[in-house]
């Protein structure tokens, strides 16, 4: 184990987090205080509770797995496109280094940034909604799962990614509408029963699910399956990144 | 066992077919400076990424001091220090910051004392805390060095290591690649000129188009450099030689009308004055006279030539 080199990548990756601060941190946290105007305030006040919660803090946890998945996918892919881009990833592909420890260092990274920008959401959701987490390991436990699931998905599209187009497209034309159709804002069964069905196809339900259970004790699926969903698509992840590792593919010639 | 590197039988065609090393074996010994040779998309960044791990062979094996370099990864890339042909850097790290990520990249525990040093060889020193983006090309290219160093390699690969880089800087590398030397680092470098590879390598490589041509000492090519050539035009065709004549090594042309004298201008008597009265003496009518002089380069092309 090259425990140096996973150690320097980590580091690299979170300095250049340290150099991006304002737009890592600022950005989340001004989208966030403006959802919670406008629907927490605005709309929020003319709906009544869900399930005994009041609107404002039932879209927390989908709040933040939006940020969490967006930032996740964004900060993984980056990280490993631009070095791919410029031509730098020849020295760490020269080097005495395992892909998987290239994997450590780079997708550990990214979940660790999009972790802390996941609790500084929560924290700024707290001066705008009272917030009472049911299950707090429960909460971390799929905070760091989905972390770790999407920079490695981000990681994929990285590699994949020819070009700047490339690594834009799926965050904006997959992850974003299955988001906002993943139930961040609302329940499933506000939904026509038809519209219910085709959204158990979308695997963010499951885990908006599962984390808003662990807030509230309330989901639409249960919490097992939830956590089955993030699994399975958590090994998903590592199958296509072992087979593109094992081939070399769009990296090595 | 003396080939820090030795391949053998290495073969890559890139995935758009092109065949771009053929057959290549070569064994570079420990502690040479071996230059390769060749004109723009002759092979030579391909063989060297191959080495180095950037590029997968289609087939053949290279071992780097023994340990094969798909097995034991691990162990030939710690021995190696690569310097790319083209200048990729980082933008917003500083110089010191780049080089304590190579060295860990490669394993290596933190080692400031060493990276001073190194920096200060390098003329880097009073650069150590400035952006890479904010460094000329020669400063930029002299970072590289230093990050292709800073794991202590015993094999460093420069990839064209004097693309823009002024007289001085170039003397500077050639200083330091010699006492890289004296340390016991094994060089090899690519270049397009015959010189440069004339006035720092052991030996030399000459690639064309995917094939290595020859890898001779520099000594025994400098000796073919040497030599120069008399070219007699005779004014009437001869069928063979003359018996006086034999005193001199020559060569009659297929049309009977040239004689070639090839000698060693260095000699004190070259014997062409001799030479002369005797072919006169022979009865043999002088139609002109050329000498010539085959150099590296002459050498190289004809090379080039041939395999085309
Ligand atoms: N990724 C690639 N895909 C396809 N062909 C490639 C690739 N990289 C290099 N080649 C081809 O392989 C051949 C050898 O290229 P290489 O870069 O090894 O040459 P070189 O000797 O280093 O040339 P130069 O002196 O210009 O640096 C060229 O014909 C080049 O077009
Ligand atoms: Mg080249």
């Amino acid at each position: 184990m090259n425990i140096y080199a996973i150690r320097v990548i980590y580091k690299y990756e979170m300095l250049r987090f340290r150099n991006t601060l304002m737009q890592s941190f600022a950005s989340p946290v001004i989208s966030t205080a403006l959802y919670f105007v406008v629907f927490g305030s605005a709309i929020g006040s003319r709906i009544e509770t869900i399930n005994g919660v009041s609107y404002g803090t039932f879209i927390v946890p989908g709040l933040m797995m939006l940020t969490l998945l967006t930032q996740s996918i964004s900060n993984a892919s980056f990280g490993i496109f631009f070095p791919k881009f410029t031509g730098t990833i020849y020295e760490v592909m020269s080097a005495p280094i395992s892909f998987f420890e290239i994997l450590i260092g780079y997708v550990g990274a990214a979940a660790t940034k999009s972790m802390i920008i996941g609790l500084v959401i929560l924290g700024t959701a707290g001066f705008f909604v009272p917030l009472n987490i049911a299950h707090p390991v429960w909460m971390m436990g799929f905070l760091i799962l989905t972390c770790i699931s999407f920079s490695l998905f981000g990681f994929i599209i990285g590699l994949w990614a020819t070009n700047f187009e490339k690594l834009q497209l799926i965050p904006m034309l997959v992850i974003t509408p299955l988001v906002f159709l993943g139930g961040s804002f609302y329940t499933i069964d506000m939904l026509p029963p038809a519209w219910q069905t085709v959204t158990l196809f979308n695997p963010v339900v499951y885990l908006i699910s599962g984390f808003r259970w662990s807030f509230f004790e309330v989901s639409d699926v249960s919490v097992a399956l939830s956590l089955f969903m993030v699994l399975v698509f958590l090994i998903l992840c590592l199958v296509v990144v072992w087979w593109m590792f094992k081939t070399g593919y769009r990296l090595k010639r | 066992m003396s080939a820090i590197v030795s391949i053998s039988n290495l073969s890559k065609t890139y995935a758009d077919g092109h065949q771009a090393l053929k057959n290549i074996s070569l064994d570079i010994e420990y502690g040479e400076i071996i230059a390769l040779l060749g004109p723009n998309g002759a092979g030579k960044t391909t063989l060297i990424s191959t080495i180095c791990g950037i590029v997968n062979a289609s087939s053949g094996t290279v071992t780097v001091d023994g340990y094969d370099i798909v097995e034991d990864y691990r162990v030939t890339r710690s021995l190696i220090g690569l310097v790319p042909q083209e200048l990729t850097l980082g933008s917003f790290d500083t110089v010191t910051e780049t080089l304590c990520f190579s060295r860990g990249l490669f394993g290596k525990k933190p080692a400031p004392a060493l990276i001073e040093q190194l920096l200060k060889d390098l003329s880097l020193w009073n650069k150590k805390d400035n952006e890479l983006m904010s460094l000329s090309g020669g400063m930029k290219r002299r970072v590289l060095i230093g990050k292709a160093l800073v794991h202590e390699p015993r094999v460093l690969f420069l990839d064209e290591p004097t693309a823009g880089v002024d007289v001085e800087l170039r003397k500077d590398m050639w200083a330091l690649v010699r006492r890289l030397r004296e340390s016991g680092v094994t060089i090899v470098l690519t270049t397009h000129y015959i010189e440069e590879a004339e006035e720092i390598a052991d030996r030399v490589g000459v690639i064309n188009n995917g094939e290595l041509l020859l890898v001779d000492d520099k000594q025994a090519l400098m000796q073919k450099l040497g030599k120069k050539q008399m070219v007699v035009e005779l004014k009437d065709a001869i069928s063979e030689i003359p018996h006086v004549l034999s005193e001199w090594v020559l060569e009659l042309s297929t049309d009977g009308q040239q004689l070639t004298y090839t000698y060693d201008p260095r000699n004190l008597h070259t014997g062409i004055a001799s030479l002369l009265r005797a072919i006169s003496d022979a009865g043999l009518l002088l139609k002109d006279i050329q000498t010539t002089q085959s150099s590296l380069e002459d050498i190289f092309v004809d090379l080039v030539k041939k395999k085309i």
